[in-house]
């Protein structure tokens, strides 16, 4: 008796970017937020993103810039069918979302520590624009935070399912896919670092 | 027996570690270049070099990281295709801001 399953890898891929695009229009939508607002109270954002740290912000860049190199390198050694050096990237690729996380939590402590934080009454007292500010700051950066929480999931899934070849070097659309989740959550990032950390 | 039906076998495109590695370099080089270029004073100047410095760095990430360059059209129209509605929505918006 013969079993036939049925595969197709490009329609997966397209139903994965199809998702993307959706992602990309919901950040989107937060960032046209963010610049009307910025164009309202452009003093008030000035002095807010000042406050921000430029170095956190940076190393935060470069953590996931490396992880996502990580994560596409990944696919190259599972298509070379070296799963221990896969299995490395990957390793490596959760390591520095995990580090990601914990610079975020640090960064986040600091402001709530000086009673920075939505809803704050110290906060209100500064003005309409600070709490546009930080309001904007907190959530897209956390909808990113959680994004990352997402793709660390995600990620650890297709680390099992490689570990017990599911995923090998003949059916790896799932590990492109996670890949792909990994490189949205960068892409964002790359837009998010310039507009609350560097323009001032 | 298992017969595995693939209809689609495009996935034999092997990008070498090289690639990413140089790519993941030129991004770094960007991003530092964009801090740099932010913390020296050049008013509006600022916020257009750090978004042309964003909009290279995310192409790279799609075209290599993403596959964008190995992959059907398809998805580069999408993703163009985004991009525009975004930036078209931003413009109108702007204009209604600026001029109401």
């Amino acid at each position: 008796m013969e079993t036939e399953i049925h595969r197709d890898d490009l329609a997966s891929k397209t139903g994965m970017w199809l998702f993307l695009f959706t992602e990309m229009l919901l950040f989107g939508g937060l960032f046209i937020v963010y610049s009307v607002y910025r164009l309202r109270n452009p003093t008030a954002f000035h002095f807010a993103a000042q406050e921000l740290s430029v170095t956190i912000g940076t190393i935060n860049t470069i953590i996931l810039l490396i992880s996502s190199a990580m994560i596409a390198m990944s696919i190259t050694a599972l298509q070379e069918k070296n799963k221990k050096l896969c299995l490395t990237f990957i390793g490596i690729t959760i390591i520095l979302g995990l580090a990601f996380l914990v610079n975020k939590y640090f960064e986040w402590a600091g402001h709530i520590r000086e009673h920075i934080y939505p809803g704050s009454p110290v906060l209100a007292l500064r003005g309409q624009g600070d709490v546009l500010f930080y309001g904007l700051y907190f959530f897209m950066t956390g909808l990113h935070a959680l994004h990352i929480i997402i793709g660390l999931v995600f990620i650890g899934v297709i680390t099992a399912r490689i570990m017990n070849d599911k995923i090998n070097s003949e059916n790896f659309v799932l590990l492109e896919n996670s890949g792909l989740y990994w490189h949205l959550v960068d892409l964002i990032w790359i837009f998010l670092f310039p507009l609350f950390y560097l323009i001032t | 027996m298992i017969v595995m039906e693939n209809t689609e076998h495009e996935n034999s495109h092997i990008i070498p570690y090289r690639t990413f590695l140089i790519i993941l370099v030129i991004l770094i080089v960007l991003a530092l270049t964009s801090v740099a270029l932010t913390q020296i004073y050049l008013g509006t100047l600022t916020v257009a070099l750090a978004l042309i410095i964003a909009v290279i760095k995310s192409s790279l990430v799609l075209r290599y990281f993403m596959h964008l360059k190995f992959e059907s059209r398809m998805f580069t129209i999408g993703v163009v295709s985004v991009a525009l509605l975004i930036s078209s929505v931003i413009i109108i918006t702007f204009l209604d801001y600026l001029y109401r």
